[in-house]
């Protein structure tokens, strides 16, 4: 340590830090170097709205994986948000703390799962469920947005309870001696006073939701088509990277990165969202 | 100080070894298709036994990183498993090592045992969507195909000609999810390389013909994809020895017993 000093130890972590930024910044600016040239030469009307993607003949519209991308988040967050932010309610509102001091971690470790384990479940139980039950292949938006449902549950539950906990007890204290009772001050006074906190963590679930990929591939069956029903087989963006990338040349390959700007374009809105609800939050107190 | 200097003149030795015994034992390394990759991988030991001065590495990627790897001699061989080689490949030495059938297999509850190739060309292209419209039963048709540029699905595309791809048709990422598709869904019809066929799934016959190495060597069986393998100049020198090795009755046998159909019998 005398070899450093202080000051050299400093400056060693301040090296570390900015390393891990540039490798963000570095990896950005390479996707984007990548794949703007080609959404430009395409024509970018035609490329994000055009529903036709045949690598084999030119032809790169990504529209249907967009629509698959979005609808798999949406059926992600009717899964994810109400049993998330319930479960946050509860555990926050209506149990004894030593109770939550078990189940918090527990629900913690759903985010540990690796997500190839998420689609493995999703292909061996969800999806022959889901076809000798409701019908079509199975492999499905709906397994997609099930799956997902429950990957996103960690980032919901823990953000909304630390969200909850953060409402002042005064509040709740307020609205008992109104004669409230703990179920009308929870869902009258707690939730709407942590909304912000609240619709960050789901902003953030849908994130993750967008990002995910392995489990997506495995489970929504990756057919290149505008879904008719939630039963009908969808590629997702990530999907459409990942299945496609290791044959990749040429033009192909530029419209898989272009398909990765849109990605990142679209989870940085959804970050910067997350950011301004928090900082909403923060700003009220 | 002592310490570090004698760290470093160490770490100077090891350099030197290293460098050392990279000159003495040559390199040849293969890249390219992911469905003859076991099979190299497995002929490579059983060179590297008989040759122990050439290291021979395998890697995968596919066909088209094999080709793209020859090219830029980042791989001494290109492994390639097309009908038809692309334009850019066409300067390269191609030998044929093997051939390997594209079986077309339905889920063992399915009663069609056969069908022509017109018939599988219609349910890939998605005009015929119901199983009844094949003598089968009164189900939707569930299409499994593989990603665009795998080799696997442009040799089928090719030998059979005039097919787009239904959009209905689900998309799998390798021989063994396509497998694990058929099985677990009734309705399913997808296509593999033939030496992964197992008992989860059902081969139909192709106009008459079953997907089986007597017939493929009979030529009765048409849908057939050569394995090349790449260089870019005439082989000489080590990589020569390992081609020469690849088509020796040995590796050959090799090649039999494992399920692909050898060029030398």
């Amino acid at each position: 340590m005398k070899l450093l000093g202080e000051r050299g130890v400093q400056r060693l972590l301040a090296g570390i830090a900015f390393s891990a930024i540039s490798a963000l910044l570095l990896i950005a600016l390479f996707i984007i170097k990548e794949g703007l040239p080609f959404i430009i030469g395409y024509g970018p009307a035609k490329f994000l709205l055009a529903s036709d993607w045949n690598p084999q003949l030119g032809r790169f519209g990504i529209w249907p994986m967009i629509v698959a991308s979005v609808w798999v988040t949406l059926g992600a967050m009717l899964v994810g948000a109400p049993l998330g932010v319930a479960c946050a309610a509860y555990l926050t509102e209506f149990v004894p703390r030593r109770v939550m001091g078990v189940v918090k971690p527990t629900i913690e470790l759903l985010a540990g799962i690796p997500s190839v384990v998420y689609g493995f479940i999703g292909v061996m139980v969800l999806a022959p469920l889901i076809r000798s039950s409701l019908g079509g292949p199975g492999l499905s938006v709906l397994a997609g947005a099930a799956i997902l449902g429950v990957m996103i549950l960690p980032t919901i539950i823990s953000i909304s309870i630390d969200s909850i906990q953060a409402v002042p007890n005064s509040y709740r204290e307020g609205s008992l001696a109104l004669g409230a009772t703990r179920w009308q001050t929870t869902y009258m006074v707690t939730i709407p006073a942590a909304k912000s906190g609240i619709i960050a963590s789901i902003i953030l679930g849908m994130g993750r939701a967008i990002g995910e990929t392995m489990a997506v591939i495995m489970v929504a069956g990756n057919a290149v088509k505008i879904p008719g029903s939630p039963l009908d087989s969808v590629r997702t963006l990530t999907a459409n990277i990942a299945l496609e990338m290791g044959y990749a040349t040429g033009r192909h390959r530029e419209a898989l990165f272009a398909t990765g700007v849109v990605l990142l374009v679209i989870i940085m809105i959804l970050n910067s969202l997350a950011g301004m609800a928090i900082r909403k939050r923060a700003a009220k107190r | 100080m002592r310490f570090r200097k004698t760290f470093a003149g160490a770490a100077l030795c090891a350099l030197i070894a290293l460098l050392g015994c990279g000159q003495k034992r040559q390199s040849v390394t293969l890249a390219g298709s992911t469905a003859f990759q076991p099979f190299a991988e497995k002929l490579a030991g059983q060179f590297m036994q008989a040759n122990p001065e050439i290291n021979v590495t395998v890697q995968g990627g596919g066909s088209a990183v094999g080709i793209q790897s020859t090219l830029s001699q980042a791989a001494d061989i290109g492994m390639a498993d097309l009908v038809e080689l692309p334009e850019e490949a066409r300067n390269l030495v191609a030998i044929e090592v093997a051939r390997d059938g594209i079986a077309i297999v339905v889920n063992p509850n399915n009663p069609v045992a056969g069908l022509t190739s017109q018939q599988v060309r219609d349910i890939f292209s998605g005009t015929v969507s119901n199983w009844k419209q094949v003598g089968g039963d009164d189900r939707p048709i569930t299409v499994v195909s593989r990603e665009a540029g795998s080799g696997t699905r442009s040799s089928f595309e090719q030998i059979l000609g005039n097919i787009s791809l239904t959009k209905e048709a689900l998309i799998q990422d390798s021989n063994g999810t396509i497998r694990e598709t058929v099985a677990n869904d009734a309705n399913a019809v997808g296509y593999l390389s033939h030496g992964l066929i197992n008992d989860k799934i059902k081969p139909v016959k192709v106009d008459g013909a079953d997907c089986t190495t007597p017939e493929i060597m009979a030529g009765r069986y048409k849908l057939v994809r050569p394995v090349y393998l790449l260089t870019l100049e005439p082989p000489a020198g080590a990589i020569k020895q390992v081609l020469d090795y690849m088509l020796s009755s040995e590796a050959q046998a090799t090649i039999d017993g494992c399920g692909l159909i050898p060029v030398k019998h």
